[in-house]
């Protein structure tokens, strides 16, 4: 009954769905503040319906109502709770439910936004409205995840084993939250297109609308993407982070889109400047998200991630990013020469900075979805196949990467309008001369000697020192009085602290992926009972076998002791797992990680097999990671930084500015 | 769990281990440190040809395994990384290599970022000739948008709203 009405709340969100873009259009062209007051009513209902909706397909995996087909094609009696509710958004009708929702609590938070003036706010609940009416009625017609099957099985078919681990169960929501936030700038976007420059200071305050969005959307898509990141790291047992992986590059793609967004974003609300072009990038970012649903959801792709869809649905979903997003494109082409851009800026200036870091994202972007699709493209025109993998981005994206990380420290000292270089510089000579020192640091103290290592070491600091330089600068550190510098830092906007948080943790991460892929350092050993294994400086001792039943799996649990080869660090246990899980007949692994300061040590427990004298004996890897912590850390912190932001009195949705303006 | 499915599903985690034993002997490093090191960076840019996206020194798969132990076999027997890397795409095609080839049909693949770096700074030295911002005064309108910005930072004076740092 529970699930009928969840696939009742479904339809019933589509019909609110195209009610709301209805009313919202009928307001906007009659100017009625009373329709446009209905398609908020409606935007704000659709959220509700869709929030049933998934609360009743939860509800059927919690039960497991296995007579519900996709309850019965992805959970299982014996799973714990928690795999049993993520396993909610573990399939493509699942996670489509989950889109559609987050995109319409988008929509209700747009339809309650203060502040925004009529028309913009009405044509952007209009394209809001639409956009979800266009993957609810996929949802509806082609991914219903409430249809029912005629002979319920007594048992279902589990979830992926590797999907079933807390990061991952989290790690949906997360990255949902930042591609479907991007729906909101898109909507903006059109809005913006649709109602022309509508008055004098159009433009600053658009930028001032469109930011808290696409911060949070970035915020949202950073955390999602480094939990996906991190549980790729444990959970597959290789200890690799990023692989170039499609799905991972389609992730990738608004996330770049939406960096360049943020900052372009800046340069239209301080000076009106760059409209067109921060319109572009809102419309971009999104339409980056869709491609990404696309590729995942559609069969293309051969992927770990993927969906496995019909390509029939796959088509479908072409159709729909070819109507949103063709749309909105041809909209800003005709619309886009009118776009008059207001402040100029000379070449050197922050605006300036900020156009060329625009520059380096949305090229590197483009590389991302050249080396993405390409392979598609060349094996639909030819028929050849070829791999596209880290070696051609090592090549193409990371200089790329390289040359914006050297200039961004120098963004922030510059001033608007016309910048003085040569002051920039000199105030980023100490940072400079520290990021030297850490560049020559690290040429000594790590073997085998690299060059580029050493550089990349370098630029890592030179972020983090590029980025604090600044704060020192702002509150006049060691040039004024303590007590006034302490005054100036409390009197620094949030939003400066997060701009720097967010740098320094891309130096934080540049930091860990440079140690990591330079020196990372494996072997693996057929191990008996007593036997060890060493890997740098650390050495790992088997100590102990045992099975090991879990809730729905069972495990050789390998004990494996963590010494250092000189014997000072103290000694630790670390348990590694080998899980065979009888519902879907697949064995996945457990890592054993041992953190060492910023270091790892991951234990993976491999099959069992003989030593040469006949000996039971398991092959065990044990990889040295130095400084991976800071591969995770680093985007947690740039994601602190967008918090940060986002409570800055500056972004918050209202504007009591211009309220006051009003009133006076 | 039960016990007798406790023991069924023992005996099937039991299976593959033994099917496998005298079978994929584990992997062997070569005693030359130099040429294992060589060994590992070809592990890293190699596909597995049974897998989705994993280079052979990722993938758990037997064939992974298979190739490890070719390559090693060829290195051991002297053969330069490029022969090796040639061997591999005449057995499995150029899917093998993660490095795409460099021939007409992915020229635009290999320079299309820096075609596009190009033509984007082109563009922009274009956009930035176009507006000579170096001594523009105000206009009213910017008089009238700074007074605006100035007045709606009621709290306190936003620092970047000024140029930053100026104190000289």
């Amino acid at each position: 009954m529970i699930v009928e009405f969840g696939a009742f709340a479904l339809i019933l969100a589509l019909v609110l769905s195209v009610l709301q873009t209805g009313l919202a259009t009928a307001g906007r062209v009659r100017r009625s503040p009373l329709l446009a007051g209905g398609a908020d009513g409606a935007a704000i209902a659709t959220a509700f319906a869709l929030m049933l909706a998934f609360a009743a397909l939860i509800f059927a995996f919690v039960v497991s109502d296995f007579s519900v087909e996709n309850v019965a094609r992805n959970s299982h009696t014996d799973k714990p709770m928690l795999y049993k509710v993520s396993a909610a958004w573990g399939s493509h009708e699942g996670s489509l439910v989950l889109w559609c929702g987050v995109m319409a609590v988008f929509g209700a938070l747009l339809a309650r936004a203060r502040g925004l003036p009529f028309g913009l706010k009405t044509s952007a609940v209009a394209t809001q409205g639409a956009l979800t009416a266009l993957f609810l009625a996929f949802a509806v017609f082609t991914s219903n995840p409430f249809v029912r099957i005629e002979d319920a099985p007594v048992q279902g078919n589990s979830l992926n084993p590797l999907l079933q681990d807390p990061a991952l169960a989290l790690h949906p929501p997360l990255l949902y939250f930042g591609y479907v936030g991007f729906s909101v700038t898109f909507s903006l976007a059109v809005a913006a297109l649709i109602e022309g420059r509508a008055f004098s200071g159009f433009w600053p305050a658009w930028g001032r609308w469109v930011r808290p969005w696409a911060l949070a959307s970035w915020m949202f898509l950073t955390l999602g993407i480094t939990l996906g990141s991190f549980w790729a790291y444990y959970e597959l047992g290789w200890g690799g982070w990023w692989f170039w992986d499609p799905v991972e590059n389609a992730s990738f793609m608004p996330w770049l889109a939406g960096t360049a967004l943020l900052h372009s974003a800046v340069v239209t609300e301080r000076r009106g400047a760059l409209a067109g072009w921060t319109v572009f990038l809102a419309l971009l970012a999104f339409s980056f998200s869709m491609l990404g649903a696309f590729l995942v959801r559609s069969g293309v792709l051969t992927s770990v991630h993927a969906f496995a869809v019909d390509p029939e649905r796959g088509l479908m979903l072409l159709g729909i990013l070819a109507v949103a997003a063709g749309s909105a494109f041809a909209l800003f082409a005709w619309r886009a020469p009118q776009l008059k851009g207001g402040g100029l800026f000379a070449p050197v200036s922050r605006e300036g900075a900020l156009v060329l870091n625009n520059l380096f994202l949305t090229v590197a972007a483009a590389t991302v979805l050249l080396g993405t699709l390409y392979p598609l493209i060349l094996e639909a025109a030819t028929g050849e196949t070829i791999s596209v993998g880290p070696p051609y981005f090592a090549l193409t994206f990371t200089p790329l990467m390289l040359v914006a990380f050297i200039i961004l420290p120098a963004g922030p000292l510059l001033a608007w309008k016309r910048g003085d270089a040569v002051g920039a510089m000199q105030r980023l000579a100490v940072a400079g001369g520290i990021a030297i020192a850490c560049g020559f640091a690290a040429w000594l103290a790590f073997e085998p000697k690299k060059a580029l290592t050493a550089a990349g070491i370098a630029i890592g600091a030179w972020l983090i020192a590029g980025a604090l330089a600044e704060v020192v600068e702002r509150i006049r550190l060691f040039r004024a009085p303590m007590a006034e510098a302490l005054r100036r830092a409390r009197g620094l906007p949030l939003g400066a602290w997060g701009m720097t948080l967010a740098h320094a943790g891309l130096g934080v991460f540049v930091l860990g992926a440079v140690a990591e892929t330079s020196f990372k350092l494996e072997s693996a050993e057929a191990l008996p009972i007593g036997g060890s294994v060493i890997a740098g400086p650390w050495k790992a001792t088997l100590t102990d076998v045992e099975i090991v039943e879990g809730p729905n799996y069972l495990a050789e649990r390998g004990v494996v002791t963590v010494t250092s080869v000189d014997g000072r660090a103290t000694p630790r246990t670390v348990t590694s797992e080998r899980r065979f899980f009888p519902a879907g007949g697949q064995t996945t692994t457990e890592v054993g990680l041992d953190f060492r300061g910023l270091d790892d040590v991951y234990v993976v427990m491999g099959e069992r097999r003989a030593t040469p004298e006949g000996e039971r004996a398991w092959t065990v890897r044990i990889y040295h990671n130095p400084w991976a912590r800071l591969i995770f850390l680093g985007p947690a912190i740039m994601a602190l930084g967008g918090v940060l932001s986002l409570m800055d009195r500056r972004l918050r949705l209202a504007m009591p500015g211009r309220r006051k303006q009003a009133a006076a | 769990m039960r016990p007798a499915a406790f023991l069924v599903a023992l005996s099937l985690l039991a299976v593959p281990v033994m099917a496998q034993e005298p079978a994929a002997p584990p992997d062997r490093p070569l005693p030359d440190a130099a040429q294992e090191a060589r060994a590992q960076g070809l592990f890293e840019v190699v596909r597995c040809v049974v897998c989705q996206h994993e280079s052979v020194a990722d993938s758990p798969a037997g064939i992974a395994g298979d190739m490890r132990r070719l390559i090693r076999e060829e290195i051991a027997g002297g053969a330069t990384d490029q022969a090796i890397k040639d061997d591999l795409v005449r057995r499995y095609g150029d899917y093998v290599l993660f490095t795409p080839p460099m021939r007409t049909g992915t020229w635009l693949l290999w320079f299309g970022p820096a075609l596009l770096v190009l033509a984007g700074g082109a563009a922009l030295i274009a956009f930035l000739r176009r507006c000579p911002a170096a001594t523009a005064p105000l206009s009213p309108d910017e008089e009238r948008r700074l007074a605006d910005l100035l007045q709606s930072e009621t709290v306190r004076p936003d620092p970047d709203a000024s140029p930053p740092h100026d104190g000289r």
